[in-house]
Parts: structure tokens; sequence; C-alpha cells
């Protein structure tokens, strides 16, 4: 299958591309990983008249923590982000990173290419809403931060303007006491979940002193199941709190029904996924390592 | 007036080889391997990022070649299935999926053996568990994986010391 005709341009730094695709116009889009863009492309969904390949700008992808943050290039891969210790200080990074799609998708798939694409099934953002998360962000006028809450507005749809990348992308590191968990359920490796939940909680003496819960694909954006998080906060977390919790998910879940289930099996699907989120997270919030990846059917 | 889409000119090293080569923006790392070097051993299956036949290696790295672009591939360094063989002795890899029976129709097996590549290349003695992650992105619709992934052990073992 081949995508329309484009013509093809290379930034040699991010402000040019930002530069670039403004004098471009409408018809331009940004080229990162390709791994959404390009099978959109190839089922013509998307038909640019021009492409700014942002994969050769050196100095794009990078892992570094920095004033108890970490760091990252919007050019790095779902892959290195996988591989990466520095990346591992926030285990629910690595939850994410080692569970999207398959080895030949993270190895081309970037982090800022995946939240810039706001795709309603995608991993990032699902986890990131549980962690104090900004992205840097550049255009032909300048640099801005936005913090990822109020960066996605619908489903594909972000602030950016069209002329607008995102260039970094920072995690603040969640202080001792909290931790989070993170898990899709997918039908096989290379197909996006079904659902998957995100959980940070913050433990006290054994009781719940802050609990931040996303829930991912079941609505046009990543839902963050308020009430879910208000069964945990002040408790202690026994399984009449998860009990609570699950339940909250379930309502907040907005899901359509599709191929991959019906609307109810992805509320109760999602409602588990919570509540094994919750289990590991407090285990890892104790000092225990846990090791989580995507659970496939 | 139509549009004109100017093509690009790219240089990339496939199996050892140099190439410079002038391609349109919109073809395929693939249809470059298939059409343009007459590489054809690397497959082209669904065509939409799910079957892994089209895997091969970009600098160090497996990648399903039918979504990148030829032009995102220039200056790499590119292995594919027809790279593997040396001096005509098959490759340790290629050995053990004859060896274990690792495919029936070999429309994936390209893929596959590409895929392990990167995982002992990365890790040499892989876990039953690291394994069934480093192929979880190519299909087979023939072997049900079993001696597949038999072919992957006995490959990782033979190529201890290689």
């Amino acid at each position: 299958m081949y995508p329309r005709p484009f013509h093809y341009h290379r930034a040699s730094s991010l402000r040019e591309a930002a530069t670039m695709l403004s004098q471009l116009g409408e018809n331009a889009r940004f080229l990162a990983g390709g791994q959404s863009l390009i099978p959109l492309m190839k089922l013509r969904f998307s038909n640019p008249s021009h492409l700014v390949d942002l994969s050769f700008v050196p100095g794009s992808a990078y892992i570094e923590e920095e004033s108890g943050a970490l760091h990252f290039g919007a050019l790095t891969r779902h892959g290195e982000i996988e591989n990466s210790a520095t990346a591992a200080m926030i285990p629910v990074l690595h939850d994410c990173a080692a569970g999207i799609a398959d080895v030949q998708v993270r190895n081309r798939g970037t982090i800022g290419g995946s939240l810039a694409e706001a795709d309603p099934s995608g991993d990032w953002a699902t986890v990131l809403l549980t962690q104090d998360t900004e992205l840097r962000c550049l255009g032909p006028k300048g640099e801005r931060t936005v913090p990822l809450r109020d960066f996605i507005t619908d489903a594909y749809t972000t602030v950016l303007d069209h002329d607008e990348l995102i260039r970094e992308v920072i995690v603040k590191i969640p202080p001792k006491g909290s931790a989070g968990a993170y898990l899709a359920f997918k039908r096989s490796a290379p197909v996006y979940p079904t659902a998957s939940a995100a959980v940070q909680l913050t433990l006290d003496d054994g009781a719940c002193k802050d609990a931040v819960i996303a829930l991912g694909c079941v609505g046009l954006t990543a839902v963050r199941a308020k009430d879910s998080e208000d069964a945990l906060r002040g408790r202690e977390i026994g399984d009449k709190a998860i009990a609570a919790a699950m339940e909250a998910a379930r309502t907040a879940a907005d899901p359509q029904p599709d191929m991959r289930g019906s609307a109810e099996y992805k509320r109760m699907l999602v409602a588990a996924l919570v509540k094994r989120a919750i289990q590991i997270a407090m285990r890892r919030a104790r000092g225990e390592q846990v090791e989580v990846g995507h659970i496939y059917a | 007036m139509p549009d004109t889409f100017e093509k690009v000119a790219i240089q990339l090293r496939v199996n050892g080889k140099s190439h410079s080569l002038t391609v349109e923006p919109r073809m395929l790392l693939v249809e470059l391997l298939r059409e343009a070097l007459d590489l054809t051993g690397t497959h082209v299956g669904c065509d939409t990022t799910y079957c892994g036949a089209c895997t091969v290696i970009l600098n160090g790295a497996a990648v399903k070649s039918c979504t990148v672009f030829a032009v995102q591939a220039d200056g790499s360094e590119i292995v594919t299935v027809e790279g593997l063989e040396k001096d005509g002795k098959l490759h340790p890899i290629q050995q053990a999926f004859g060896d274990s029976f690792g495919l029936q129709c070999g429309y994936c097996t390209p893929g596959l053996m590409l895929s392990t590549l990167q995982l002992l290349s990365k890790n040499p003695t892989p876990s039953e568990k690291d394994v069934r992650k480093a192929i979880a992105g190519n299909t087979c619709r023939c072997t049900g994986y079993q001696s597949i992934f038999k072919a992957i052990q006995l490959a990782a073992q033979n190529s201890k010391g290689a």
C-alpha cells in the first residue's frame, strides 16, 4: 500500500522544523517515529502534502535526571525508555514502555509522537496523567510549558498549534512512599490495549495519603477516575476500599463497544485492572520490587 | 498543473554493501529492498504493522520495514535475511530453524530470524519469557510457535562463543 505522494523535508533542529511547518501550511505534518502516522497514511486516512521529518534532528532523544525529575527528549523511542536504568527510577514508566506494541514498534515509536498523536488507546497519556508531568512545547513563536492534564482535550486533539511540537517530556520523581503501577490488557502484542489502568499511591503508615488513578481506552481521552481516588484517599486500603474504587472506576469509564469487546465488558475489565494496579502499587510503595507487564488475552 | 514530488537521494548499506539511490518520499523501506535491490527474502504480510513478516534490522534494531519510509533509512546500516548466510554457510539462527523444524510455509521465517538476531545480539542467554517477548511482534499462521520457540533456544545455545 502506498500513501498519497508527498513532499519530504528534513529538519536539522526542532525550531527549524516548527518554522518549516508554519511556512508549508495546513497540509504539512511532523513525522516522528511514524508508527501511527505511516499506517494512517497507507490507509489514506491521513493525506499530508508535506512531511517534516524530525528523526534526523541531533540531540532530540535523551533520558536525563535533573533536579528531581526525569527529562525525555521527545524523539526518545519506547524501546530506549524500556531499557534505560535512568527511566527505571520511576518503575511505572518501565511498565508502560516495555508493553507498548512489540519490539519492532518500540524500536521506532517515540514518547513525544505518542503524546502528540493523543490516540484514546495510547499508553503514555494514561500513565503520565498519574504522574507530575509537564510538556515543553516549541513553536515558531517560542516555547511554552503545558501540564499534561491540560494538554489532551479530545480524541486525537491536543492544545498544540499546527506548527507546534513537543520538545521534552518532564516527569517528577515521586517521593519515598509513593509508587505506581500500570496494567494494560491486550488481545495480542501488536494491537492497542482493550483497556488499561494506571494507579499512583502515596502511603503514610499504611494508610493511603494520596491516590491518583487514570483509565485508558475507555473514553475519548485517558480518564481521571477521581471517585476511585476518593474511595482510597485517607483510608486503610483493604478489600472494602478496593471494591469501592473498582465500582467508581466502572462508573467513570465510558467505553465504546468495538471488536475488542462490549462496553460492559470493558467496564468490568478496567475495574479489574484498577484492583490489580492498586495491589501492585501498594507493594511497591512499601519498597517491594514488582515486575509488571502488559497482560495478553 | 499537477504537483511534482521531488525524489530524494539516499545512501544506505544493506548486508554490508553500499547503495546510492533516488527514491520517491512515499516509498517504503520494504519496497526499496524488494523492488529496487531485488532482496525478496523480506516479505510483505499484512502491510499494516501487525505481522512482522517484513522485519529487518536497521542500525541494530528490529523494525517493520512496511512502516518505515525509505528516506528515513538514509545513512543507515540494514541487515536482511539475505545477510545472515556467510560464505555459503548458514547462520546459526538459520541452522537452528531448520534443525528444530521452526518453519512450515516459511513466509514469516525471515522476520522471525531477524527478531531472533536482535534478541541474541543484546541477550545471548535469553529466558523463556525473553524469547516469547522478543517474537511477540511476529505472526506465524502454521507452526503454533512451539517449534519456533525451540529453534530460538537452540540458536542461543549454538551461538555461544560464536
